[in-house]
Parts: structure tokens; C-alpha cells; sequence
């Protein structure tokens, strides 16, 4: 499943998007990520059928991910994401 | 002070119902899916899978006890004593308080669930308005998600809004639809839909000179046209459903579905029970599993 956490409004598009097929719920994306955007759920409230944990954002983030993402996304030479980096499944993606 | 008439034009009638086919007691299990909504609570009963008994009341201001109602309400027309609930999943905005919930899911997943069994599992996108946001969901036959997106940041355009708009114009909330035909000509839509700003907007469209049918028409179209922008960026594959309230409005849906380009599927089901649906079948499969409750 394609998780999208965030929100559309007048500027943009600001979607992060977990895809728990890929996602193993290991927590890496909680230690790499400095705005503490993800959290680790024991059980999958999307997914009742799912037997491991899954990452999300966490609930009070989702409508402001724009600027808690914001230190990681200079306008001029971004550098790679820690997040998306950081989780070696490759379930982590920004819309922006 | 003169005394003041009001009606409640927002009201909408709630709505219990059972299956006198089905015998409760040969069940083996029996589930139950409680979605506290924003401005609705659905209780649905489910025996083995089908559906047995459902109610559909407003939340009001205490959700534990519209949770309490919400089953009593669908209880009420049953002699099934609510002991024999073997399980029971709560979802929906107020989930968290429904005291006698095993265990809490989000409305996402028992919305497509609930979807592929009152549409049928052609249903691949799901959305859902509810009382103060709108999901769209993409699934498969199973009624698993494949993919959703939630509008988090605002509540606009969205069942209450359109509560707001009924009482505002004095339109009984159930003519809405027809009344937003009956205008000569399709007015545009108006600009905002947020609830604050559009009722003022409206405001000044009547003072304009504009008739009740040609504001709610300009508001019905300003609204299919945000819930087509949420479900434009997911992209709809047919079969498509409109679950939630919104989805009984026929002033909205029939002008989102020319956008979407799609018949929109038909249910004899109450559209908002959706969710409860979902619920309830998940709980039935907890219980297959052997996951359900742990006996005492």
C-alpha cells in the first residue's frame, strides 16, 4: 500500500509516501530523520491483516510536513534526503 | 423578545435497519464496526459476514455515548442481546472513544473494505466524503489499499458544509440535489469552499439577486470540483464509488462524475454505512484468524 501523509494547499503539493510493501518497520528512517517526522507502529492501523510494524508520519506532523521538512530542502543544490537515504528498502519518497 | 421559529433544515433522518432473514443465533461469529464520525456515527452488526443490523445517528457532542447509542440504535429493531457481540472494531475521526472497541482502525481501510462489499469488488477507487474530510482511495478486489490520499490540512467542501449551505438558504438538506436542477442555467461555480468564506459569498450572490436553486447549484459545482482535484491526483480506475453522505447528494455527484467521465456505481446499500461495514468484516476475519477476543 502507498501510505500518502500530508497535504495539498494554494503552494503546492506536500505528500510524504511511505510504501509498506517495502517497508519492514526496522526504524531507521525514525534515527536519520532530525524533525522526528516518522514513528514505528506495532500494528498497522491501515492494514488490520498486517503482521509486522510499519513506519508512518506521525500523526501531529502531517499537516505541517512542508516546513518540518524544510532544513533538509535547501532551494540550490539539495543534497540527498537523509530519509529516503537512510531506509535501505527504498519505501520513503517526497512529493516535492 | 419575539418568539423565534426555527427549523432545522441540516437534519437529516436517521435511520436503523435489520435482516429478518438472517438467525442470529446459528452465527458462529458476530462483529461489529463502530465509525464515529465527525458528524455521523454507523453501528453495524454482521453475522459470519453478512449483514445483519445497522443504525445511523448524528455523533452530537459526546462520542462515547453517541458510540453507546450509535449500537443501541442498531440493536433496537434485533432481540440479539449485545453480549453476544464477539467482536467489535472501532473506526472513523472518533475512534478512540467507542469504550467497547477491541481494537481501533482508520477509516481508510474500512472504507475500501467496506466499499467492495456494498458496491462490489469491481470498486478500484473509493472516494469517501464524510461530515469533514474526504478520502480517495484506491483498492483491489479484495477491498485491500493499494493506495490513499487525505486531504489533512482542510475540511472544506465537505458534508457539513453542505449542512451549513442548507440551513443558511432554508433548504431542506435531502432537496439540496434536486433544487441545485432547478435552475435555467448552470451558474459558476462560486470561488471559495471554504465553509466561512463561501457562505459569505453566498450571502452577497443573494443579495445580488441570485435564487436559492442557483446558489446551491454554484456551491454543489464548487464542491464536485474540489472533491475532483483530490481524486485527480490519485487517478480514478473504474470501477469508481462515492461512499459517505456526500455520496446521497445527487446536486454533487452529478456534476463530479461528467468530470470524472464515469457512471458512478449504484448500491442498495446506505452509503454511509460503509465504514462500519468494513469494521465489522475485519473483525470477522480477527475472529477466523483466531485473533479475536480472548475469552475469559
Amino acid at each position: 500500500m502507498l501510505a500518502n501523509y500530508g497535504y495539498q494547499d494554494g503552494s503546492g503539493e506536500y505528500f510524504i509516501t511511505i510504501d509498506t510493501e517495502k517497508c519492514n518497520g526496522c526504524g531507521d528512517c525514525m534515527e536519520t530523520c532530525s524533525a522526528k517526522v516518522f514513528v514505528v507502529a506495532q500494528e498497522d492501523p491501515d492494514d488490520p491483516m498486517r503482521e509486522e510494524p510499519v513506519a508512518m508520519v506521525a500523526p501531529d506532523k502531517r499537516k505541517k510536513v512542508k516546513y518540518e521538512c524544510n532544513p533538509c530542502k535547501p532551494s540550490i543544490n539539495r543534497p540527498p534526503l537523509p530519509c529516503v537515504q537512510g531506509c535501505k528498502t527504498g519505501a520513503i519518497s517526497h512529493s516535492w | 423578545m419575539a418568539e423565534e421559529k426555527k427549523s432545522e433544515f441540516w437534519r437529516w433522518t436517521e435511520t436503523n435497519w435489520f435482516d429478518p432473514r438472517i438467525d442470529w443465533k446459528k452465527a458462529q461469529y458476530v462483529t461489529v464496526g463502530i465509525d464515529v464520525g465527525s458528524v455521523s456515527t454507523q453501528a453495524v452488526i454482521m453475522t459470519d459476514g453478512q449483514i445483519f443490523a445497522y443504525g445511523n445517528m448524528r455523533t452530537g457532542s459526546d462520542s462515547p455515548n453517541s458510540a453507546r447509542k450509535g449500537l443501541d440504535f442498531a440493536l433496537e429493531k434485533t432481540d440479539m442481546p449485545q453480549s453476544r457481540i464477539d467482536y467489535c472494531i472501532g473506526t472513523g475521526y472518533g475512534r478512540v472513544n467507542v469504550p467497547m472497541a477491541d481494537r481501533t482502525l482508520t477509516e481508510i481501510a474500512c472504507h475500501a473494505r467496506g466499499a467492495n462489499i456494498i458496491y462490489g469488488p469491481q470498486i478500484r477507487t473509493v472516494l469517501d466524503v464524510g461530515g469533514q474530510d474526504m478520502k480517495a482511495i484506491q483498492c483491489d478486489d479484495k477491498g485491500r489499499v493499494t493506495n490513499f490520499l487525505m486531504n489533512d490540512k482542510c475540511a472544506a467542501g465537505t458534508g457539513r458544509g453542505m449542512e451549513v449551505f442548507a440551513d443558511l438558504l432554508g433548504v431542506p438538506i435531502v432537496e439540496v440535489g434536486e433544487r441545485s436542477y432547478q435552475v435555467k442555467q448552470e451558474p459558476p461555480a462560486v470561488s471559495n469552499t471554504c465553509v466561512v468564506y463561501a457562505k459569505s459569498e453566498a450571502t452577497g450572490l443573494l443579495r445580488k439577486g441570485w435564487s436559492t436553486e442557483e446558489v446551491l447549484a454554484a456551491y454543489c459545482r464548487a464542491m464536485a470540483e474540489r472533491m475532483y482535484s483530490l481524486v485527480e491526483r490519485l487517478g480514478v480506475t473504474p470501477e469508481f464509488a462515492v461512499t459517505g453522505g456526500m455520496a446521497k447528494n445527487r446536486g454533487v455527484i452529478g456534476r463530479l462524475m461528467p468530470m470524472i467521465g464515469l457512471e458512478p456505481a449504484k448500491t442498495k446499500w446506505d452509503t454511509q454505512i460503509a465504514g462500519g461495514v468494513g469494521a465489522a468484516l475485519f473483525g470477522y476475519a480477527l475472529c477466523q484468524k483466531g485473533k479475536g477476543r480472548q475469552k475469559k
